[in-house]
């Protein structure tokens, strides 16, 4: 018994290496400067540079971008994410609710209508998506970043199989005691709902905050670029650097999943608990 | 539906109003464009536009480069399925039967979900790259000389590498609640009847995880097509050349770089028509873990 546990530890470790190590060596690879690393590679130990590059790429503009520096990517960032979470969160319980708690004509045409966006993911449709949202003129706008990404409806579908479950009786004692719809809603359907907001605003957060394509195409002003969006430039540096500068390309993409990786580790619990039920 | 319901003429309609507003403009719009413009040929020049069939499905679907794209995109789909799916119940199943260190090995193993796939592919390309890679240096010693980037084969395993990483973690996930919804009386009587625990994983534990797997098997496919898209063009420095690519990615570089709007929009209805057969398949088998849990 204690032999086949080792074995079992000496497997979860190497899967722990698996995932880890990739971060931790482009950790601490970012603390020595680019020409070290150009000439002898990656690097195991930790360098004399320290937080330079981090430094560097928050706070100086110019490096992979000509206006904006790390701190404006940040702050576009936590605007993608946090705006898509609440936005998505707003508006898919207000229609999960509707679809649910209302008996009206044409509710099951709505309910397919919302549903048949689950058929179709953005990147499928990329092309008139954008087409659309420059003659709305909303490229280079935050509008533009958020809103079409909202016209998914996996939170509706999640918002609406948590009301399922919440039990008749509730609605019938709050109708007894005279509450209307939304007494309802906001007095015992929210509260009800806290942990299932919380679990589905993590997911949706970390969603938003790394979202790529949609924002590639969007975004053409520097000033609305977010970390993740701004490894593209990155890499067009890249193909014409004579030395890149791994320091700091690594100090982004550790910038980059700091703040989502932060989120999903201390609220582990809610996540997880959000992933495995929304998607049942 | 629920039994007690409100009555209302308005309320509902408001309530939908911003969710269908959305979808309305954001997405039926769009869908419909596609579908519409992969009918037509767009003039280069922006004159107009001319109703041509079928052709642009015809073009697409018999160019020798579709299918050499096409191709790819079902051998990568196969190995980072099974290669994410694989690890994941391996570690999974570890994890489920460890008494020490549980939780920690948990967070270790699942705290990359977070990670962006551009990034995943970003880091990816910094340990694969020819000069300071130490995955080149190590492969080096075995007479492999690895050029990501140049040779076809070399940045496919790249790719794969790099997919297979960030996959990991939400297989991982799913397995190990999975495992821990099996009820402990039914492991204990599967522990009386037989003493291989090897047996006993194949005979008891993988049926009951069936589910969760087939489920799992449709949101891999779906990763590998759509979402890889960021790992994909980080590691190509959106500069494919001749590299591989996969379809999502061939709509993107045909539609944007190409200005093949035709050519473009009949491959996303091509796609289109491929995910929701997944899906369809996707909902049935919800339905069948619901009967089941």
């Amino acid at each position: 018994m204690k032999r086949l546990q080792i074995w079992d530890h000496v497997i979860l470790l190497s899967g722990v290496f698996f995932m880890v190590a990739p971060v931790v060596l482009a950790f601490i690879t970012s603390t020595h400067d680019a020409v070290t690393i150009y000439r002898s590679g990656l690097q195991f130990g930790f360098g004399d540079q320290g937080l330079q590059a981090y430094e560097d790429v928050l706070f100086r503009a110019g490096g992979f971008t000509k206006e904006v520096n790390g701190l404006v990517m940040l702050k576009n960032s936590l605007i993608l994410g946090l705006g898509f979470a609440i936005g998505k969160i707003v508006i898919s319980m207000l229609a999960a609710y509707a679809i649910v708690y209302f008996r009206f004509p044409m509710a099951t045409f709505c309910f397919w209508i919302i549903f048949s966006t689950l058929l179709l993911p953005l990147e499928v449709r990329i092309l008139p998506s954008y087409e659309i949202v420059q003659q709305l003129g909303m490229v280079n706008t935050y509008q533009g970043l958020i809103v079409p990404l909202i016209a998914s409806a996996t939170g509706t579908f999640f918002f609406r199989q948590f009301f399922m479950s919440v039990p008749d009786e509730l609605t019938e004692a709050a109708r007894i005691d005279g509450a209307g719809p939304w007494k309802f809603f906001i007095d015992i359907l929210v509260p009800l709902s806290k942990t299932m907001m919380a679990a589905i605003f993590i997911i949706m957060f970390v969603y938003g905050w790394n979202q790529y394509l949609w924002p590639t195409l969007i975004t053409t002003d520097e000033s609305f670029f977010t970390l993740v969006r701004g490894i593209k430039q990155i890499l067009q540096v890249w193909v014409g650097a004579q030395i890149p500068d791994y320091d700091q390309i690594m100090a982004m993409a550790i910038l980059a999943m700091l703040p989502p990786v932060i989120v999903v580790v201390i609220f582990q619990s809610w996540f997880v608990k959000g992933l495995v039920e929304s998607d049942k | 539906m629920k039994k007690v319901q409100f009555q209302s003429r308005l309320i509902p309609y408001l309530l939908l109003l911003p969710q269908l507003g959305i979808v309305g403009v954001f997405f039926l719009w769009p869908a419909a464009e596609a579908v519409r413009s992969s009918f037509y040929l767009e003039d280069p020049f922006g004159f107009g536009s001319t109703f041509v069939g079928f052709d642009n499905f015809i073009d697409t679907v018999t160019s020798t480069d579709y299918g050499r794209v096409a191709r790819f995109t079902g051998v990568f789909t196969f190995f980072v399925t099974a290669l994410s799916l694989g690890i994941a119940l391996l570690l999974a199943v570890k994890a489920d039967k460890v008494l020490r260190g549980a939780s920690s090995y948990k967070t270790l193993l699942m705290w990359v979900y977070a990670v962006a796939p551009p990034v995943a592919g970003l880091i990816g390309i910094l340990l694969f790259d020819q000069h300071v890679g130490p995955i080149v240096d190590l492969v080096a010693m075995f007479g492999w000389e690895m050029q990501v980037g140049v040779s076809y084969s070399d940045t496919a395993i790249a790719m794969v590498v790099a997919a297979v990483w960030k996959q990991v973690p939400v297989n991982f996930i799913f397995f190990l609640s999975g495992l821990q919804g099996i009820s402990k009386s039914v492991q204990e009587a599967a522990s009386i009847d037989c003493r291989s625990g090897f047996r006993r994983f194949w005979t008891v534990t993988f049926p009951l995880l069936a589910p969760t797997g087939f489920f799992l098997l449709i949101i891999n496919i779906t990763y590998a097509f759509f979402d890889t898209f960021g790992i994909i063009d980080v590691i190509l420095k959106t500069e494919p050349g001749n590299n591989p690519v996969t379809l999502v990615y061939k709509v993107y570089l045909d539609g944007f770089r190409g200005n093949d709007l035709g050519g473009s929009s009949a491959q996303s209805v091509i796609l289109m028509a491929l995910v929701f057969i997944l899906t369809i398949i996707q909902f049935r088998l919800i339905e069948r873990r619901v009967h089941y849990t």
